[in-house]
């Protein structure tokens, strides 16, 4: 249980002449929840799609599962992936987004169905079955049918939450999941992940849900100008920062 | 979608609370005018029509004449496989120019560019008359003969109207392509899809509701360009109502026959797109556009839902 998922060593990205990622260091260790907080623009979605490579990484090393990121390392050479090779991988990560970006042609249960009858070959009923059953765990048992246009913010994200688990991932990646929904409805979505938390998911979630962060998370990190600026215990960071920087931000925010 | 809610309302329960409001409804004086103006001006045409030197027997005649219902069965499979054509083509194309790849962006750019650029009659005549250029087709051992015989005025139609509506396809897919939210891809590949399935099931799908109104109309326009083929001598439903007015002489009613004929193909294919529009609607809104069935039925109960409130 002690081996990292995700390692990240000097990661660096930039978009033209912006540098966005300017070496990152961290480890995520297999079954935590990996807490990432940060004022907007400090790089934190970009960090999440580098891992998910969404994102190329221009420089240091970035190992999911012990594997690179992105490229193949031959002897001191590094050979980029193919796009199936990388497509490959990504089978391995879920993902769910701020705003949910679920398949509007498609009802929650294609949705759900989706990834693992095309990408896997799994057959349809087969998938149907178990998509209901993450349905169900999301509490959307009863709006399998329904398109998303036709459900709310919250249970949008759970749907999504469902299609991501459907591909049994080894590490999810929450970008910010709760940020674009009305208040009232944060506690369901955050219900489902904490209920995943305790199964032993592995989890990277960006998050400014200080009071999630605090009690579900394992460790967390406070990025700040494409740096990994504060990094600890979720309870002791949150209650005690050392950082100046960390310190006026959780000010705002709290 | 809104005003049938409205017409819903009485069927139901009247509202409770504060008594409903009966009030005088504005007169519309101006439509009264307009219509009238409208009659005036349409029974001025009738009558000038009718009282001209037109034999309108000869249209009714002639109108199942089984030339002109050949005709008819013609004009409608040369729309059918040219727009066929010009879709799948127009999908390829669109796909090659948002291509990361700068060889196939650019022949797709070029292809656009020719085939928008000339007139669809000159394209006709040009693929009618290769046979300058190349006197024999050789495909190896596949296929091998005379360009005139290979080239028959059916298949220069169909090249001649196809690869050209192609290109105007290209154009409309292309925003249909665009105009689908990029967190879409973005899911997709996220879940571990190739670019070609993300295409395929994610993509397009979301694009066609920007992409079937305007190609409704292409292939009703199509259904209208078919009668230029008659130049490379193909026979479609124009060339065969002019030889019939030749032979019997009656030039023009021939002319008002076939354009009778079109237009009942263009209302036909505008019900169609209609509830092409209307499936690839679902999920976007939240309750599909009733269909014009659905549409009657409504106002009908509604109708009689009052008349029986009143009694
Ligand atoms: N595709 C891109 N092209 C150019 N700049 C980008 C792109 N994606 C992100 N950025 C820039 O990178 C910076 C960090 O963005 P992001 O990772 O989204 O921050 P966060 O998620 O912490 O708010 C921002 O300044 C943003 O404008
Ligand atoms: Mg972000």
């Amino acid at each position: 249980m002690t081996t990292a998922m995700v390692k990240a060593e000097g990661v660096h990205k930039s978009f033209g002449h912006v540098q966005v990622l300017k070496g990152i260091d961290l480890e995520v260790k297999s079954g935590e929840v990996f807490c990432l907080i940060g004022p907007s623009g400090s790089g934190k979605s970009t960090f999440l799609r580098c891992i998910n490579h969404l994102e190329k990484v221009n420089a240091g090393r970035l190992y999911v599962d012990g594997e690179l990121v992105g490229y193949r390392q031959k002897g001191d050479k590094l050979y980029e992936l193919k796009d199936s090779e990388v497509a490959l991988k990504r089978r391995d990560i879920g993902m769910v987004f701020q705003r949910f970006n679920l398949f509007p042609h498609m009802t929650a249960l294609e949705n759900v169905i989706e990834a693992p009858v095309q990408v896997k070959g799994v057959s349809k009923a087969q998938a149907r079955e178990r998509a209901m059953q993450l349905l169900d765990r999301v509490g959307l048992g009863d709006k399998a049918g329904s398109y998303p246009s036709q459900l709310s913010g919250g249970q949008q994200q759970r749907v999504a939450i469902a299609r991501a688990l459907a591909m049994d991932p080894k590490l999810m990646l929450f970008d910010e999941p709760t940020s674009a929904l009305d208040p009232e409805l944060v506690g369901d979505v955050l219900d489902v992940m904490r209920d995943l938390a305790e199964s032993g998911m592995t989890m990277v979630v960006v998050t400014h849900e200080m009071g999630f962060a605090r009690e579900v998370g394992d460790s967390l990190v406070f990025m700040d100008g494409g740096v990994v600026v504060e990094s600890g215990n979720p309870r002791e960071v949150l209650t005690n920062p050392q950082h100046e920087r960390t310190q006026s931000f959780l000010s705002k925010v709290l | 979608m809104t005003d049938i809610k409205k017409t819903d309302r009485p069927a139901d329960t009247p509202p409770a609370g504060p008594e409903a409001i009966r009030a005088v409804p504005v007169r519309h004086y101006g439509r009264y005018v307009a219509a009238i103006v409208a009659l005036g001006i349409l029974g001025l045409l009738i009558w000038a029509f009718a009282n001209g030197d037109i034999n309108w027997g000869a249209i009714p005649d002639y109108f199942f004449n089984d030339r002109i219902l050949t005709g008819v069965r013609e004009t409608l499979l040369l729309t059918v496989l040219s727009m066929l054509i010009g879709i799948v083509g127009g999908v390829v194309l669109a796909v090659m120019r948002l291509s990361k790849n700068p060889v196939t962006s650019s022949i797709a750019w070029f292809y656009i560019w020719f085939f928008r650029g000339t007139p669809v009659l000159v394209q006709l005549f040009v693929w009618f008359n290769l046979g300058f250029v190349f006197e024999y087709i050789n495909l190896g051992p596949v296929y091998k003969d005379e360009w005139s015989d290979f080239m028959t005025p059916f298949l220069t139609a169909l090249l001649g109207l196809g690869l050209n509506e192609a290109a105007y396809m290209a154009e409309i897919c292309r925003a249909g392509l665009l105009a689908v939210d990029e967190g879409q891809t973005e899911a997709a590949h996220a879940l571990g899809m190739s670019h070609s399935k993300t295409l395929r099931r994610i993509v397009i799908p979301q694009a066609m509701r920007v992409i079937v109104p305007p190609t409704g109309n292409e292939v009703i326009n199509m259904l209208k360009t078919t009668s230029l083929v008659a130049a490379v001598q193909y026979y479609e439903l124009l060339r065969f109502a002019q030889d019939i007015g030749t032979t019997s002489g009656a030039t023009v009613e021939m002319l008002f026959l076939a354009a009778a004929w079109y237009l009942i193909l263009t209302s036909v294919l505008s019900v169609g797109q209609y509830y092409i529009e209307r499936y690839y609607a679902r999920g976007s809104s939240r309750q599909l556009p009733p269909t014009p069935w659905q549409r009657v039925r409504t106002h009908l109960t509604s109708l009689s839902s009052r008349k029986g409130v009143a009694a």
